[in-house]
């Protein structure tokens, strides 16, 4: 049998954060969406290394725990760029532009939804309704929620993510 | 009337100059006051036959009274839980994020009086993963409330204890539906539960569980406060209140207004959102959200409130409604609201895994020239099917096809002229 040294871990700090969400859970198996998202916020995605960490700490199965990573959009299971931009393409956002905005997005990123930039900056996704829908078209930028979004403005909002 | 007695849900923000509302101001304004009241002077039935009497219906989209759904919670021992739905998912709705944003003291003191009424020990917020200025601003009402002794053990000196947790979504539409929360919250895939038993009786981990919207538990307070005389009579018609609406769309002034109850369709759309941008003319309306029954022409001297938003044949769901006007292709809007359901089926059901994409696929046919005769037949029969619900788990894929079957109603020579044409005339307007 292998030594746990030589299994993947989680940080000290990724722990700690999970075991405060245990602490408010009947048990252990119920963080498993709140781990999930805080090993994502420290590493940017859930790699299978960080999956198998996570499930041995939470005490269930990898398969298990799989099936709930991949039933969640928000969760990532392959790796994204530094930034992750998120265009709206729900009812209002549509009314409002949103499908020529999406068109414009993929051209000046020069990827399609779904896709990374070669240099790793951002990657695309379509996103459903933001509730901005008084300011749409909108879309979200990592945690900013940009509103109001014109394709002349594009430029610019991209230029504020290194 | 004050300000706050006109608008119990957004009045305290506007006394404060439209700024959001933390500790110190709200405890300007009768801030928990009511909470106090209920906590240390009422009955936890006294508090339910208050909310009852009150006739406060959810404002999650059901309508569903929230005194009556209280009094289902069995008087047993052990854990019971309160869980607030605050997974605003519905397309086109953004209520509840200005509540949480601007008022999120309201929501926590609406929870403590919920939790005391049902006697739960445990609260959660579920919150959508995407609402990050909601989170942090709720994170923060949460720890000045318990820095006041307003959450936490023994709240005001009673006996009464309250631990209230935030949680964040991984995302899914479906987690809206009040059995797929709670699966969510759960820590497992957000798929909806078999009904019976419901949530009162048999809820998160199997215990009692009230899932309220958020809207909904920020009407209470007040209701304790003010009375149920003051509140029922907030009403222009026979629904209780006041209601948080909103306006998307091609108008002049799209927004969210707290406004009487009953509040008329047109009064809405003209007065409060400016009317229409550009000379565009308004042809339908989503009344409350995505998955509610078209309205047109016919219906826009309605007023909004439940009653009178059902016997039209549609739903006042959120109360957020979408505004489709004359440059907007019926068929593709269509199209976008059913590639919505298709991608957010949790894929449990057949007819909702498979019917869905089947439409959606007819539908971007239909909108991009190759429909076929019959293909009106294909929707309609789809709709039967997948609307009926008997045929699915939970009502997803019924809410997918009221837009659906209101569309093929109200805006059919769109359809026919599209597979007559072989052609959308709504895109060569556009571009």
């Amino acid at each position: 049998m292998r030594g746990q040294q030589l299994l993947p871990t989680l940080t000290a700090e990724e722990i700690a954060e999970i075991e405060e969400e245990i602490n408010h859970l009947p048990d252990r198996k119920s963080a498993a969406i709140d781990a999930l998202m805080i090993v994502q916020k420290h590493r940017g995605w859930v790699s299978d290394e960080s999956l198998g960490a996570i499930s041995r700490l939470l005490a269930m199965s990898v398969e298990e725990l799989d099936g709930v990573a991949t039933f969640y959009n928000l969760v990532f299971r392959q790796p994204v760029g530094r930034h992750v931009v998120m265009v709206c393409d729900s009812v209002s956002c549509y009314v409002m532009g949103a499908d020529d905005l999406a068109k414009e997005v993929q051209s000046q990123l020069g990827v399609r939804f779904g896709e990374t930039t070669p240099d790793k900056r951002f990657t695309l996704l379509p996103i459903v309704c933001l509730g901005a829908c008084d300011k749409a078209p909108a879309m979200m930028i990592d945690e900013d929620l940009i509103e109001n979004v014109s394709s002349d403005r594009l430029q610019s909002i991209f230029g504020a993510y290194a | 009337m004050s300000l706050q007695e006109r608008l119990p849900l957004s009045g305290r923000v506007e006394e404060i100059g439209n700024r959001p509302v933390f500790m110190t101001d709200y405890l300007g304004g009768a801030g928990y006051e009511a909470a106090r009241i209920a906590v240390t002077g009422m009955d936890p039935n006294e508090v339910i036959a208050k909310v009852k009497e009150a006739n406060l219906r959810g404002r999650g989209g059901a309508g569903f009274p929230t005194g009556v759904k209280w009094g289902f919670v069995p008087d047993v021992e052990g854990v019971k839980y309160l869980v607030c739905n605050g997974d605003e998912m519905e397309p086109g709705t953004f209520k509840d994020r200005y509540l949480i944003e601007y008022n999120p003291h309201l929501l926590v003191e609406g929870m403590i009086i919920a939790a005391f009424a049902i006697q739960a020990q445990k609260a959660y917020v579920f919150l959508r993963g995407e609402y990050h200025v909601p989170r942090r601003r709720l994170a923060r009402a949460i720890e000045e409330a318990s820095a006041k002794g307003f959450l936490g053990e023994r709240i005001f000196g009673s006996d009464f204890s309250l631990d209230l947790r935030i949680h964040s979504s991984g995302g899914r539409y479906i987690c809206g539906e009040e059995t797929a929360l709670l699966n969510a919250l759960e820590g497992k895939r957000g798929q909806p539960r078999t009904r019976p038993p419901f949530p009162p009786a048999s809820g998160a981990w199997g215990r009692p569980t009230i899932v309220n919207n958020v809207e909904t538990l920020c009407n209470v307070p007040s209701i304790i406060r003010l009375g149920v005389d003051w509140y029922r009579n907030l009403g222009l018609t026979s629904d209780s209140g006041t209601k948080i609406y909103g306006v998307s769309g091609k108008v002049n002034n799209p927004g969210l207004w707290e406004l009487p109850m009953g509040t008329p369709i047109r009064e809405l759309v003209e007065e409060h959102a400016g009317g229409m941008r550009n000379g565009h003319k308004l042809r339908g309306i989503l009344p409350g959200g995505a998955s509610t029954d078209f309205l047109v022409e016919e219906h826009f001297d309605l007023s909004m409130d439940y009653e009178t938003i059902q016997a039209a044949g549609s739903r006042m769901g959120t109360g957020t409604m979408i505004l489709m006007d004359d440059s907007i292709c019926p068929v593709d809007l269509s199209r976008n609201l059913q590639h919505f359901f298709a991608q957010e089926s949790c894929g449990f059901c057949t007819p909702c895994r498979e019917g869905l994409p089947w439409v959606e696929g007819v539908l971007a046919d239909i909108e991009e020239g190759r429909g076929q005769e019959g293909d009106l037949d294909v929707l309609a029969l789809n709709a039967e099917y997948i609307g009926d619900p008997g045929n699915t788990f939970c009502l997803h894929a019924t809410g997918a096809i009221e837009p659906l079957q209101s569309a093929l109603k109200y805006f059919r020579e769109d359809f026919e002229s599209h597979i007559r044409t072989g052609k959308c005339s709504y895109r060569t307007e556009a571009s």
